[in-house]
């Protein structure tokens, strides 16, 4: 019994190292992101090996995820879905009833290990709208965009109440790509934009007070010499002056005489620009852009509508993450807590995004057979 | 709804994906475009602007850590302090070779192993350009050597800061508790942004409740530093908010007086005032000194401390939990009036023995033979066990255990300490909760009737209780503190502390019962003797409860007073002026023989000193003298005199204050 649960265990591994059933091109591109991310953090962290090496072990792990989740057929993971968007759903309840963390509760503690369930959504979540809307008539009716809705709505709110902003930003996000691509009309979509604008002098009334000091600051960085105000101002000031071409690696004086707070995590492309230029942030912007534009060619070629859909928000919702990240250390967005795919230090992210791609990688391996 | 399901288009579905993917990849491209535009703003077009503020980017903001709040007692008398003190820092960035500096350091200044361990642990934590604590507290000669030797260690610096001082070490140490330098837990609790530069934090008692209060809020400086970041002037200081100051509701001499009257014999004492649920003292013996906690306690005086057999640290005042003893019985008489299971005037026979029908074994009186026929007020004079086996058992444990848990048996009472012991209540859910689920048993209502059993009560507890029964049965949460003062603030500000609840007791003449039988156990009973030379009249009633449980039914023969202090623990509780009661005070002796002549006088003694402040009296609720208020918060005394001094200067000032206050 014994040795054949070992043989087929064998044969499994043996099958991910020597027939991995990934796509290329994206794999290639997320391994040059990968170490553009190591190198810009050897910089940001004064040449510290420990959190090079740290980030680099998360990112084994991550790669050994995803190939171990490229091997689950997309129908296997969809069978799955309910359940495991209830099971993280119910983690959120917990945590809002015993969590721990600095401030917020987002944590939740199993003894062994602390992890963030919010952190599960950003895949659940994308993979419950597909589920619910796999069976149904799309472009998806009034009710159906009622219900998915519903869907996105609770774990969001749960998220928001912990209070963390930016991941319930991009779990919403991950949902409501789901939707947008399954095909509701565009002026749906334009009523919806339009009530959710309405709703924001509502939804400022339910901000927390540092939340809306956020906001405040990003008007009018000098009310908060300590706190956030310097953050953007000392982020602006990084940016601006690294030019077209950038100081040169580990040339960041911003960040080496310490006038750049967090900046190995949420202001590491802050230190990324600042070294390296406008010239690399586009270069970076186009290696982000090539692997959203190769997860949407991918949910093309998609065998069936929850693919389609599960692979397009996952690619569309990477997209958030660099645009508000990207955003924020450009002073044209709030700090909100998004890191910079692959780059910002520490986190879960790092291993969550790789499980995200893992299941690209699934959704690639069995797609429609052309001719 | 079926049937157009049946009918899904799945080819027109993918057509309108890719539609659909293809409009979003454009709508991202366009983001992106605005994304790169901004860049485009701020590293080409004001490139020029941005690259100026970088390399003349030299103001960075510096927090001030606030001082934190002082804590005095009721008048005044300084018991938590802050004074300067001088400390080692090291910038790691600065040492080429961390060991071979450390071993060089410490031949001018002796570093201890403790210190370089929390040195390193935080040298871990830390940025490359934090400077690091090495070693706290420096003295005078450490200054000096280090000052010569300077040239030697451009990374280390001798840095000013103010470090907590407790002038009457033990006397408060269980209450005030202490603060300690803060440490990586710590720093996941706390908001970081209100703890920059701060460096110690309140760990137990006061110190840790009023956290919050003591605090204060940080400033900050924005200086100008040079490429090395070295400080090159301050261009602009918001000063610091530092924390309110404490008054407590305890008075110094009661609290030494209390101490004194256990002369070294492990114990607990609590007072408290009746009338608003003001700690007037609260003791726990043996101490220790707190001050050798604030900059970190070397590891042989930490083991000395807590292997030391009488485990100084142990609060017993709040965390004990021993068997009560008889010092339930009045509590259960009350019961017994209040729910009308018995009138005043109603007798029981105690002929020595009480036993349960169907029983074999017996319950006993404390004298062979019993006392006779006893009424409510003679039995709780005699402390007759039999009238009070009869009244458990008629009362029955659920209406027994519902009526005790009013005076706070069996959980917190809600002081302004955390980590509070609960005790025990016996309760059929206690029972089935942590014992077995095998039911309750007449025989245990029996024994809980007496204060034996599974009972188990902190001083606090009884303190607390005493002191509701005093207050005629009005319940207020133990106070410690009664007024904060923030800076600027003229007058201490009282904290309201109302009555928790209606009071307990139904019937008045209820209370007069249960006064007279207290009054009774003074003057005839257990405690005949405790009044003498006393200006009020006292009430109380002694305890004295088995550590052990019985394993024969033969009378003790043994009556040599360590045998019996070995066996058993001594609880006193009264309150006075039995007339109109002031003051309630429980004391614990953890070996005592008797209650009465054991814990009976350590009660007196804390009537004693509390007597001493009633011949100048202050009002209750505004005690404080303002015109000998000590320098505001963060100000440093110049001397360190006895305090003992302080507090009798103290006392005109209280007098002369009087005239003005309500």
């Amino acid at each position: 019994m014994i040795d054949t649960m070992a043989i087929r265990m064998q044969r499994f591994l043996r099958r991910i190292l020597t027939r991995p059933r990934i796509d290329l091109p994206l794999a290639a591109a997320l391994f040059l992101l990968a170490g553009v991310g190591l190198v810009t953090l050897y910089s940001a962290s004064d040449s510290s090996m420990a959190m090079v090496g740290g980030q680099a072990a998360r990112f084994v792990l991550g790669a050994a995820l995803l190939l171990l989740i490229s091997r689950i057929p997309p129908s296997m993971l969809r069978n799955w879905t309910p359940w495991l968007y209830l099971a993280s759903t119910a983690f959120l309840v917990v945590v809002a009833v015993l969590g721990e963390g600095r401030g917020a509760n987002r944590w939740l503690n199993l003894g062994v290990m602390r992890f963030q369930p919010s952190e599960l959504l950003k895949l659940t979540m994308p993979m419950m709208v597909a589920w619910y809307l796999h069976p149904r008539q799309l472009p998806p009716s009034w009710k159906d965009s009622a219900v998915v809705g519903l869907l996105i709505a609770i774990p969001v709110a749960l998220i928001a109440k912990q209070p963390d902003l930016g991941t319930a930003l991009l779990v919403a996000a991950a949902g409501a790509f789901a939707l947008f691509l399954s095909g509701m009309a565009w002026w749906r979509i334009g009523l919806i934009v339009a009530a959710v604008g309405g709703m924001i002098p509502v939804a400022w009334h339910f901000l927390h007070q540092y939340q809306r000091d956020r906001v405040l600051t990003l008007l009018n960085p000098e009310s908060d010499p300590l706190g956030n105000g310097w953050h953007i101002i000392q982020s602006q000031i990084a940016v601006g002056s690294g030019g077209m071409f950038g100081k040169g690696f580990q040339q960041s004086t911003q960040s080496r005489l310490d006038f750049l707070p967090e900046h190995t995590t949420d202001f590491i492309f802050a230190v990324f620009s600042e070294e390296f230029g406008l010239v690399g942030v586009i270069a970076l912007i186009v290696l982000y852009a090539f692997i959203i534009g190769r997860c949407l060619w991918i949910a093309m070629e998609a065998r069936d509508t929850y693919s389609r859909l599960l692979a397009g928000a996952l690619g569309m919702s990477f997209f958030v993450y660099v645009f508000v990240n990207g955003g924020m250390v450009a002073g044209m967005l709030p700090v909100v807590g998004v890191p910079m795919p692959m780059i910002s230090y520490g986190g879960t992210s790092a291993v969550s995004l790789l499980v995200g791609f893992g299941v690209l990688m699934s959704i690639h391996a069995n797609r429609k057979m052309h001719e | 709804m079926k049937l157009r399901r049946s009918f899904k288009d799945t080819r027109g579905e993918s057509a309108l994906f890719q539609r659909r993917a293809v409009a979003g990849f454009l709508l991202i491209l366009l983001s992106f475009g605005l994304l790169v535009a901004r860049f485009h703003f701020l590293q080409v077009t004001h490139h020029d602007e941005f690259a100026l503020r970088s390399t003349n980017n030299s103001v960075k903001p510096r927090a001030i850590p606030p001082a934190r709040g002082l804590i005095y007692d009721r008048n005044g008398v300084l018991l938590a302090d802050n004074v300067p003190a001088f400390r080692l820092e090291v910038i790691p960035e600065k040492v080429p070779n961390m060991q071979a500096m450390l071993s060089e350091l410490g031949t001018v200044v002796p570093l201890g192993q403790d210190d370089i361990d929390a040195f390193k642990k935080q040298l871990a934590q830390s940025r490359r350009f934090d400077s690091v604590p090495l070693k706290l507290h420096l003295t005078e000669d450490e200054i000096d050597r280090f000052a010569v030797n300077r040239w030697r260690f451009p990374s280390v610096a001798v840095v000013p800061y103010l470090t907590r001082h407790y002038p009457l070490g033990p006397l408060f140490a269980h209450v005030i508790g202490y603060v300690s330098r803060i440490d990586a837990d710590d720093m996941d609790r706390l908001d970081a942004d209100d703890y920059k530069g701060t460096s110690h934090v309140g760990r137990t008692g006061l110190e840790r409740y009023y956290e919050d209060v003591l605090h204060g809020k940080p400033g900050y400086e924005l200086v100008e530093v040079n490429a090395d970041g070295q400080t090159q002037r301050v261009l602009k200081t918001i000063p610091p908010t530092p924390g309110q100051n404490l008054y407590l509701s305890i008075d110094v001499r009661m609290q030494k007086a209390a101490v004194a009257a256990f002369e070294g014999r492990p114990g607990a004492a609590v007072a408290i005032d009746p009338r608003n649920g003001q700690v007037l003292a609260m003791v726990s013996v043996p101490s220790f000194d707190p001050n050798l906690f604030v900059n970190g306690i070397g590891q042989a005086d930490y083991n000395a401390l807590t292997y030391a057999p009488d485990k100084p640290l142990f609060d017993r005042a709040l965390k004990g939990a021993y068997p009560p003893g008889s010092t339930v019985k009045p509590f259960l008489a009350l019961g017994g009036l209040e729910y009308g299971v018995r009138r005043p005037q109603d007798t029981v026979l105690s002929t020595g023995e009480f036993c349960l029908p169907g029983q074999k074994r017996c319950y006993r009186d404390d004298d062979r033979g019993g006392n006779g026929t006893v009424n409510m007020v003679r039995a709780i004079e005699l402390s007759t066990n039999t009238y009070f086996y009869k009244l458990a058992l008629d009362l029955g444990i659920d209406r027994l255990s519902a009526w005790m848990s009013q005076f706070s048996f069996g959980s917190k009472t809600g002081i302004d300490l955390t980590g509070e012991g609960e005790g025990v209540l016996p309760s059929r859910e206690w029972k089935a909760k942590h014992i077995s689920k095998q039911g309750w048993f007449p025989g245990e209502t029996v024994i809980t009737g007496i204060g034996q059993g599974y009972w188990a009560v902190t001083p606090l507890q009884l303190g607390h209780a005493v002191a509701t029964l005093a207050g005629h049965g009005t319940p207020y949460l133990p106070r410690l503190v009664m007024a904060t003062r923030a800076s600027g603030e003229a007058r201490p500000q009282m904290l309201p502390n109302p009555p928790s609840g209606p009071s307990l007791i139904q019937k008045p003449s209820d209370w007069n019962v249960i006064n007279e039988g207290m009054r009774a156990v003074i003057t005839g009973g257990t405690g005949k003797g405790i009044n003498d030379g006393f200006p009020f009249l006292i009430a109380g009633k002694s305890g004295t409860a088995e550590r052990f449980s019985r394993t024969s039914d033969a009378y003790d023969t043994n009556k040599s007073t360590a045998h019996l202090a070995a066996r058993h623990r001594a609880w006193f509780e009264a309150y006075t002026p039995a007339d109109d009661p002031k003051i309630a005070a429980a004391a614990l002796l953890e070996a005592g023989a008797w209650g009465a002549k054991d814990a009976g006088p350590i009660v007196r003694k804390i009537f004693d000193s509390w007597a001493a402040t009633q011949v100048n009296p202050t009002p209750s609720d505004t005690p404080l003298p303002y015109e000998s208020l000590p320098a505001p918060a963060g100000s440093v005394p110049v001397e360190d005199q006895p305090v003992e001094d302080r507090s009798v200067e103290a006392q005109p000032a209280e007098s002369s204050s009087s005239g003005d206050g309500p």
